[in-house]
């Protein structure tokens, strides 16, 4: 058993031995259930298909603080916050912190509070739903320490002027870090939201972020979500959005990755009632010897439900991406339209990439379609871009940045997507 | 303007395709290259422009006094040179005016020229676009995606018109083209011609040079030219089509 491993069970019987009120609460008993399941199971291994190719061996021996309570300054995270107006909640290992955070929309339409003080129906019924990532001992972990998980509420019939920014922070200042957070979002009936998640390490030792956010879309609801990963090369993520659709509702998730050592992010979208539409967008773009692996899983549990997935990536260097997309068409799925496409550009000899398509359909009236391409940069049309003067630096940028675009152009708050480009450009260069 | 001297060229760095051309292009100056499939047409046009898959064995490319050959092909459509393509690239993503912009301030920069402002550029495309009828609607899509044929072609002597090359090079611009994208496609080539430019034509068929008048038509057979006259060699070639010529030469 590994350091860390160790380390986290006698953290969690520690916590167990303090707790005031014994273990009757109900999210308690899900912390609970999890622990008991990652003793069983561990940390995941490539010799789980889901993690074949993404090897964690060698984070997971090195030795972390699990329970730094630390604090930022103002100044500290500042230059990190985006050029944008917008409900600001700042996580620090982890953990929230109040004192930075700051909320631009009334109470009467968002709501901020810690998950132990939520509703128990509401733990009940959405908090560590059975997905297909619940299981992996990652996930189990995260859970089991879901002790300072934050809720956040889109009330009902509220459409939220600002976008809410989660920025969460990893300190490995003081030496090595795993740091949980734990979100669970309910947008109420009628509700509308953007919801963005960035992250950022401030230290040179390693900071290990594991994540899991739980997102509810109940009736009529919309929300846009978007996963920004622009880290530090000695930053590494594990980080599960777990998408819950009811009826009518629409979701759209863009998840940009540009920073991070090793990136794994599972997106799992159940669309659990007729009438919904659960957009899928992503973009990678790695240098160096990055890893950055995206699970994703569009499950059509009920009829006439739509979901588009458009993901595409960039890869120079020795970097290495994965894409793993799943489309499960349940039996009672019937008129489900589902479409993903996954393109990949590898700009290097020694780049690589593993994309891999998955289809399960039990229904019969349903329309799917999947591609997936892993190519190099046209050489026919980078001529064609020279043939006209234009250099070829300038022609391959001109290709890159074209082929990004396309998701891009799906961002819909306008300075982000401007903010994106300017990072993408300078990378481009 | 441009001399050719013995030029020899192979596919694949195993295919002889060029086997000594010679050919000399004057400022104002049409000139015609015919043959049948196969001959090198296509080969003389990509080795001038500069496509990576040909390989020059021999010979020499001169323009304007400068060693064509050891050009980027960046520096060859800096310089002046223009290859209309006989299959135009489509590039999802990019818009032929965002396109033509980079390019035209691209050369301009070559050339230490400030790039252009954007009041000055939109004039400049509004006057190209009427020259060869195309619609800036067309202009703001994607370069050449889902573009007909025809559409495709003008798009070229469009970008012809904006960049004002010195020497133009049309390889097979009447290929897939029906009657009336010919015209416009040909009277936009005319439109651009002065004394200060030459064209280079190269097709299979005469008929573009119905419209596009040559001052001298060139038969390319087996990468060679083996034969050289005026207008009236083409018409000869519609005519009889290509046999005697390939007679004449497998007997020499």
């Amino acid at each position: 058993m590994s350091i860390l491993q160790n380390k986290l069970s006698e953290d969690f019987k520690i916590a167990e031995t303090n707790r005031i009120n014994g273990s009757d609460t109900l999210m308690y008993s899900k912390q609970k259930e999890a622990f008991l399941n990652f003793e069983k199971t561990g940390f995941p291994t490539t010799k789980n298909e889901e993690w074949k190719y993404t090897n964690l061996a060698s984070l997971l021996k090195e030795d972390f603080n699990i329970s730094p309570s630390v604090t930022l300054t103002k100044k500290d995270i500042e230059g990190f916050l985006y050029p944008l107006e917008a409900n600001t909640i700042v996580l620090i290992n982890g953990i929230y912190s109040k004192e930075l955070s700051s909320i631009l929309s009334p109470t009467t339409e968002l709501e901020i509070k810690e998950l132990k003080h939520v509703d128990k129906s509401i733990t009940e019924k959405y908090f560590a739903r059975k997905t297909y990532s619940s299981n992996d001992g990652l996930s189990l972990i995260n859970t089991a320490f879901s002790e300072n998980g934050l809720f956040i509420n889109v009330l009902k019939n509220s459409v939220l002027k600002y976008p809410v920014i989660l920025y969460n922070f990893t300190d490995s200042r003081q030496g090595n870090i795993l740091s949980q957070p734990r979100n669970l979002i309910v947008a109420e009936e009628n509700s509308q939201a953007a919801i963005i998640e960035s992250f950022h390490t401030i230290g040179s030792n390693t900071g290990f972020t594991n994540i899991i956010t739980e997102l509810v879309l109940k009736l009529n609801a919309t929300v846009d979500y978007y996963k920004i990963q622009d880290d530090t090369d000695t930053s590494y993520h594990v980080g599960s959005t777990e998408i819950l659709h009811e009826a009518k509702s629409t979701s759209s998730s863009t998840t940009i990755t540009i920073g991070g050592a090793i990136v794994r992010n599972n997106l799992n979208i159940t669309l659990d009632a007729e009438y919904c539409e659960a957009y899928m967008n992503g973009l990678y773009l790695l240098k160096g010897n990055q890893h950055v692996d995206n699970h994703t899983i569009a499950d059509h549990a009920k009829a006439n439900c739509y979901s588009n997935e458009l993901y595409k990536g960039i890869m120079d260097d020795k970097s290495t991406g994965v894409f793993n997309g799943k489309i499960f068409v349940k039996p009672d799925a019937q008129k489900t339209n589902a479409f993903q496409s996954n393109k990949n550009v590898l700009l290097s000899k020694e780049a690589s990439v593993n994309t891999k398509p998955q289809l399960e359909i039990f229904a019969d009236d349903v329309k799917c379609s999947h591609g997936a391409t892993i190519g190099q940069l046209d050489e026919e049309a980078l001529f064609y871009l020279r043939s006209r003067g234009i250099g070829e630096t300038q022609a391959k940028r001109l290709l890159l940045h074209a082929f990004a675009n396309d998701v891009l152009e799906r961002i819909k708050i306008e300075p982000l997507r401007d903010l994106l480009l300017a990072k993408i450009e300078e990378r481009l260069k | 303007m441009l001399t050719i001297k013995n030029l020899q060229a192979q596919i694949d760095g195993e295919k002889q395709i060029l086997k000594g051309l010679n050919l000399v292009v004057k400022p104002g100056e049409v000139h015609a290259i015919m043959g049948p499939n196969g001959a090198g047409k296509s080969t003389l046009a990509s080795v001038l422009a500069g496509r990576k898959d040909y390989e020059v064995t021999g010979g020499s490319v001169d323009f304007l006094g400068k060693d064509l050959l050891e050009m980027s092909p960046e520096d060859r459509a800096r310089e002046g040179v223009f290859l209309a393509f006989q299959y135009p690239i489509e590039i999802p993503g990019v818009s032929t005016i965002n396109f033509m912009k980079t390019a035209l301030n691209e050369v301009r920069k070559y050339r230490g020229l400030e790039p252009m402002d954007a009041p000055a550029f939109l004039r400049m495309m509004k006057e190209k676009m009427e020259l060869v009828e195309i619609d800036q609607s067309l202009l703001k899509r994607s370069l050449n995606e889902g573009f007909s044929g025809g559409e495709k072609k003008r798009n070229e002597i469009f970008q012809m018109a904006m960049l004002e090359p010195k020497l133009a090079i049309l390889d097979e611009t009447d290929s897939g083209l029906d009657i009336d994208a010919l015209r416009i496609v040909a009277n936009g080539v005319n439109k651009l011609k002065n004394k200060d430019n030459a064209v280079i034509v190269v097709t299979h068929y005469q008929r573009l040079l119905d419209y596009i008048v040559p001052d001298f038509v060139h038969v390319l057979y087996n990468g060679k030219i083996v034969k050289t006259g005026t207008k009236d060699l083409a018409l000869e070639l519609e005519e009889k089509g290509y046999d005697w010529i390939k007679a004449e030469n497998s007997v020499a």
